[in-house]
């Protein structure tokens, strides 16, 4: 079995032997499941060593599955998906221990869930056969939907239906989409089926089918970044979500759809794709204003992260639309650092809520005098989060611009005022929930972080410093890969001259990263 | 040590230190002990200390190097690549960043030397050094950043800084918030830095590589159209604009006092906030082909000058004074650079260093010895209780006022009489009209500076100033150092009118004379010669002591005179000691429909109502139509697994 596969099944069996353990065992459980996530971030992380980032689709793996339908089982890792798969892999171990105690009612069903959702993220991110992917696609909404629902808030049940039937609608479209496609690659191919990637890529399509097919897949995918209008999931989603399931979701899940976008539905479809990137790039642009104004007012603080994802998000998809390396490079950059700052600002706000049972930031306030060492963590995430130089958040932000102000100014200045407001709603949380008097007693008695929550809490804060420091070797292995993921969608770009900067450094790769 | 290895630690210092008292603090808060004040206060000041030894042997290493050649570059590491764009981290040291070197390390060492004193009774004091040995970092990073990259850097951290020690007593809800106005008030000024930068790189990608680099946009400034060349240099000043507090985005300075006294000295007056001016000098090369934007810094920068002063002038903190003034200040200096006398601007970000950073540590000095008080009307008489912070006191609010021979007299007459004799092609009138502002401020600046002396200084001592007394070598070391530099730096910048060599000049001539290479558009025209520079700087004395003159007649000889002023003009004398309402305007513009649009349009009917609504009615609807969606609404995931497999299987069959 290839490493990829190990990567895809390695949850999935642990999750079924989850399910032959004692319910009672909770301890057991729980260990086992954390060992599971544990061995699976061990065991991404060979992926690097090995990875030239050419551009191509590495430790590729490729047979047949259901032959009579040209359905195959491919999978292959490119300079796109490889960093997505590892901040699964890696936020796999600290969210589960972040959910140690806070789930303790049917934990054998949490893990069990929680372990076959990695299977389904891994499987969406690897899978390079349009069916595998719909599967994996699908297998991942399963267990979240799960997660919300069960050991949800009170309206769990409105939140996890919701949720559902949003991706649902997208995702059913796509799937016929795909079967459109397939059967159209057949007529073009003499009547060979096949879901395979490749095989469906380059095709003539005319371009009202295009729009179509297009539109089939941007409405799936638009619908998981999520894009305005199709946002108002998420909010009652991340509210009612338990703070794991918020976190995975946050982290890992709203990159599905901008990936899907990058991965798929830009280079199949490329005029439709070019003919509708002015409406995507406002669409792009409303997300991040809009959600960060709304953000703004908001009374719950985890209502306001959710918002905020939204606007962040809003700056990956911008960056993707803006056809250029540099923003499409960005908007990867963003999700990345999203997935480390989203992830970390839903655990920290667990964190609270474990020990008041509220999340209204009117019920705090004078935080940072009681829990000191929490505050400091928080306020570094919040800086990465708003972009700080210096910070992972600035990256991806800067590069989005950068690539936005080529396309069009007026994109990039209407973006960039995310930029102010990002600042301002954070800033403004952070002052109510953490400055101030010490108003109530339940406040003045909150205990400041536990060694198990301070050992969740710190990769992720070392994760957001030490990108926005050294970005380089995750940019680096990206850069062909999104090259050539826009040459299929019809942009070239004449990149830089190897050797141009006289130190001999080379644009790819330095020879030390690999 | 190499000279490029010294520049390395020249950052680091600080920034061990930061991590040093950071994980300290954070450390002791966690687990409720308390860190011994000598060590934060040892480590803290270690690293300023260091790094201004290193700063002097750099300064030293540039004087030996051949003139016009003078450049120290350290190459660090690669920082961000993607597509055609590079950023590197490099650092470089010519003239121009040596003299800002010395004043952040040597002024901003003396500072945390006070702050030992200052800051010995408070319990934060670990997490305080921490916080002020960052800001340092982000300083040096500013200067010493080779491109507008690493500038961008060093900016946004410093006002990290800025806003973590404007809040650093933070449970007082008004100090945190401004803390929050002042880092948002500057991003909106970023935000236009932010344009500026990306247009300098979309305009250079076009003919190769987009930059950042200083170095590279000055020898590539010809692929710069006219207009380009304007817009970028107006985007850029917005930034500095809101760093270097100039109208409209000074309003966060004044709240800025919310934060320890020191930091005021430090940050809000020495230096960051000077981070503006040294941009615009820096990218000076720039702005001589921007005559338009020349001409906006020079007339945002002169009304600037004024409007403060005028405010300065009714204000009865002590604080508050200081603070309107260095708005004022650096209104002098955006006056310099925007005549494109960029060597008289930087000279008076240095000597505003010392006076003002003298001006606010004598304050905190008597704020301390006054537990707290800050409103002037409740001092008096503090020279007889305080000697040495009193007569340093002196020495400084002379050397504002502008007297000859001490340093502000120079600084600020060089840059008025750049403003005379200056040009500028796009407002022809903008020179002598800010030269117009710049000297009127100058009459204003003399006489809120002694208004505010002689009412705390001398007379009788009022409430608490009876029992003030001296405070300790902590505090007062630093004041005797800062008065000699008010008292005596000006000597550097002597021009060579009165016999002078102006030794200032000539050492940064050579970051500024390849800008004077093209139009001449902007820039100082020799006119007048000899005799008018001479009669200048004679009108401006009498100013100076015409200003000081009002005052002693105000508020040292006829006391009762300010109060029925203002009793005979109650609206004149509220507006502009409300600050002309600026903050409440904008707020009710600006800030009040902002928030209340987005909670009551775009959430409460745009998001709940409308997208939501239509979400919930569909849902509504297909409920009682659909059985299908209804089995999903029970959760019965077999249900949905099984309709998904029937569905697909008819589409399998229905298309193949």
């Amino acid at each position: 079995m290839g490493l990829l596969s190990q990567l895809i099944f390695l949850p999935l069996a642990g999750a079924l032997i989850v399910l032959a353990m004692p319910g009672k065992a909770h301890k057991a459980i729980r260990v086992f499941s954390f060992a599971v996530t544990l061995l699976l971030f061990a065991l991404s992380l060979r992926l690097l060593p090995g990875f030239v980032g050419d551009g191509s689709f590495e430790f590729a793996e490729k047979a047949i599955w259901i032959g009579a339908f040209g359905i195959g089982y491919h999978l292959g890792v490119d300079g796109i998906s490889l960093f997505l798969v590892l901040l699964t892999t890696f936020l796999a171990p600290i969210v589960y221990l972040s959910a140690w105690n806070s789930i303790d009612a049917r934990v054998k069903e949490f893990s069990f869930f929680y372990l076959l959702l990695q299977t389904g993220m891994l499987g969406a991110f690897l899978a390079l056969d349009l069916f595998l992917f719909y599967v994996f696609w699908e297998l991942m909404l399963i267990p979240m939907v799960f997660l919300i629902g069960i050991w949800g808030g009170p309206r769990k049940v409105y939140a996890a239906v919701k949720f559902m039937i949003y991706t649902m609608i997208g995702s059913l479209l796509m799937l016929v989409a795909i079967l459109f496609l397939v059967k159209y690659a057949a007529g073009v191919h003499g009547g060979r089926l096949s879901f395979d990637f490749q095989d469906v890529l380059g095709l003539a399509i005319p371009f009202d089918r295009q729009i179509l097919l297009f539109a089939a897949f941007a409405l799936a995918f638009a619908v998981k970044v999520p894009v305005f209008p199709l946002h108002t999931w998420l909010p009652d989603a991340h509210v009612e979500a338990p703070t794991p399931a918020s976190a995975i979701l946050a982290g890992v899940l709203l990159k599905m759809g901008t990936y899907g976008f990058l991965r798929f539905a830009m280079p199949l479809f490329p005029d439709a794709v070019h003919y509708a990137a002015p409406l995507i790039a406002v669409l792009a642009i409303v997300s991040i204003v809009y959600a960060a104004l709304v953000a703004m007012v908001q009374d719950d603080i985890k209502k306001l992260v959710a918002y905020s994802s939204i606007s962040h998000l809003g700056f990956a998809m911008l960056g993707l639309f803006t056809f250029t390396v540099v923003g499409a490079q960005g908007g990867m950059f963003t999700m990345i650092s999203h997935g480390l700052t989203a992830a970390a600002l839903f655990l920290l706000v667990g964190v609270i809520y474990e020990r008041r049972h509220t999340r209204k930031i009117a019920d705090y306030g004078g935080i940072a005098r009681t829990m000191p060492l929490y505050s400091t963590m928080f306020l570094i995430v919040t800086l990465g989060a708003i972009g700080l130089p210096g910070m992972s958040g600035f990256v991806g932000e800067f590069l989005v611009l950068v690539g936005a102000f080529r396309t069009s100014p007026l994109y990039a200045a209407a973006a960039a005022t995310g930029v102010i407001f990002g600042a301002v709603y954070m800033l403004w949380m952070v002052r109510r929930v953490f400055f101030g008097p010490v108003t109530s007693e339940a406040n003045r008695k909150m205990s400041d972080l536990s060694l198990r929550e301070f050992v969740v809490l710190l990769p992720l804060v070392a994760g957001i410093v030490l990108l926005g420091v050294h970005p380089a070797p995750l940019l680096d292995r990206m850069e062909k890969s999104v090259a050539r993921q826009l040459e299929r969608a019809g942009v070239t770009e004449v990149m830089s001259p190897v050797g141009y900067d006289g130190d001999g450094t080379q644009h790819a790769p330095a020879p030390e990263e690999q | 040590m190499t000279v490029e290895t010294s520049l390395l630690w020249i950052v680091l210092l600080p920034l061990l230190g930061a991590a040093v008292n950071g994980i300290t603090a954070a450390a002791a808060a966690r687990w409720g002990k308390k860190v011994p004040h000598g060590f934060s206060g040892a480590v803290a000041v270690a690293g300023p200390t260091l790094a201004f030894l290193l700063a002097v042997g750099v300064f030293r290493a540039l004087q030996g190097m051949e003139e016009g050649h003078a450049l120290v570059v350290n190459e660090l590491f690669r920082w961000i690549d993607a597509g055609r764009f590079r950023a590197d981290v490099t650092l470089l040291a010519d003239p121009l960043s040596a003299v800002m070197l010395l004043v952040v390390t040597g002024i901003g060492g003396l500072i945390h030397y006070y702050s030992i004193g200052y800051m010995s009774h408070d319990e934060g004091h670990t997490r305080y050094f921490a916080y002020l040995n960052l800001f340092l970092f982000f300083m040096l990073m500013l200067i010493l950043g080779d491109s507008l990259l690493t500038l961008f850097v060093g900016w946004e951290g410093v006002g990290l800084c800025s806003y973590l020690l404007i809040g650093f007593w933070f449970e007082d809800t008004e100090k945190a918030q401004a803390g929050m106005k002042a880092f948002v008030v500057n991003r909106i000024g970023d935000f236009g830095l932010l344009l500026g930068m990306l247009l300098i790189i979309t305009t250079l990608s076009a003919g190769g590589e987009g930059t950042l680099v200083v170095r590279e946009i000055a020898h590539r400034l010809g692929e710069f159209p006219p207009g380009v060349l304007e817009a970028v240099g107006l985007l850029l000043f917005a930034g500095a604009v809101g760093k270097s507090a100039q109208i409209p985005l000074y309003i966060w300075l004044p709240d800025a006092m919310a934060g320890p006294t020191p930091v005021s000295a430090l940050i809000h007056a020495a230096t960051m906030v000077t981070a503006g001016v040294y941009m615009i000098a820096r990218m000076g090369f720039l702005y001589d082909h921007a005559p338009l934007a020349s001409g906006v810094v020079l007339v945002v920068g002169a009304a600037t000058a004024l409007f403060a002063a005028i405010i300065g002038i009714a204000q009865n903190d002590i604080k508050k004074v200081l603070a309107y003034s260095t708005v004022s200040q650096l209104g002098y200096m955006m006056i310099g650079v925007g005549v494109g006398a960029y060597a008289a601007g930087i000279f008076h970000v240095f000597t505003h260093a010392f006076f003002k950073a003298c001006l606010f540590l004598g304050a905190g000095s008597v704020i301390h010895a006054m537990h707290h008080e800050q409103d002037i009307r409740k001092m008096g008489g503090l020279l007889k209780k305080m000697p040495l912070t009193g007569w340093t006191f002196l020495v400084a609010t002379l050397a504002i006022a502008g007297f000859p021979p001490l340093s502000g007299f120079f600084s600020k007459d060089e840059i008025l009489w750049k403003a005379f004799s200056g040009e500028n092609a796009a407002l022809p009138w903008a020179p002598r009209f800010a030269w117009l502002l710049g000297t009127i401020a100058a009459l204003l600046t003399a006489f809120y500076m002694f208004r505010l002396f002689f009412t705390a200084f001398l007379g009788k001592p009022r409430g608490k100033a009876v029992e003030a007394h001296e405070s300790s070598p902590f505090f007062t070391v630093p004041l005797v150092i800062l008065a000699l530099g008010a008292a005596l730096t000006g000597f550097l910048g002597v021009p060579s009118v009165v016999g002078g060599s102006n030794r200032f000049e000539h050492w940064l001539a050579p970051v500024f004379e390849t800008s004077h290479g093209g139009g001449e558009a902007i820039g100082a025209a020799h006119a007048g010669g000899h005799g008018v520079e001479i009669g200048l700087m004679a009108g401006a004395v009498v100013i100076a002591l015409l200003g000081t003159l009002l005052a002693y007649f105000l508020y040292v000889k006829r006391k009762e005179v300010p109060g029925r002023i203002a009793e005979r003009h109650p609206a004149l004398y509220t507006l502009v000691r409300d600050k002309f309402y600026v903050y409440e305007a904008v707020f009710a513009a600006v800030i009040y429909p902002v928030v209340s649009l987005s909670r009551r349009l775009l959430w409460r009917i745009v998001d709940v109502r409308i997208v939501d609504g239509i979400v919930n009615l569909a849902g509504h609807l297909s409920r009682g139509v659909s059985y299908t969606l209804r089995f999903v609404q029970t959760g019965q995931v077999q249900t949905y697994a099984f309709i998904l497999f029937t569905a697909l299987g008819i589409f399998l069959w229905k298309v193949l």
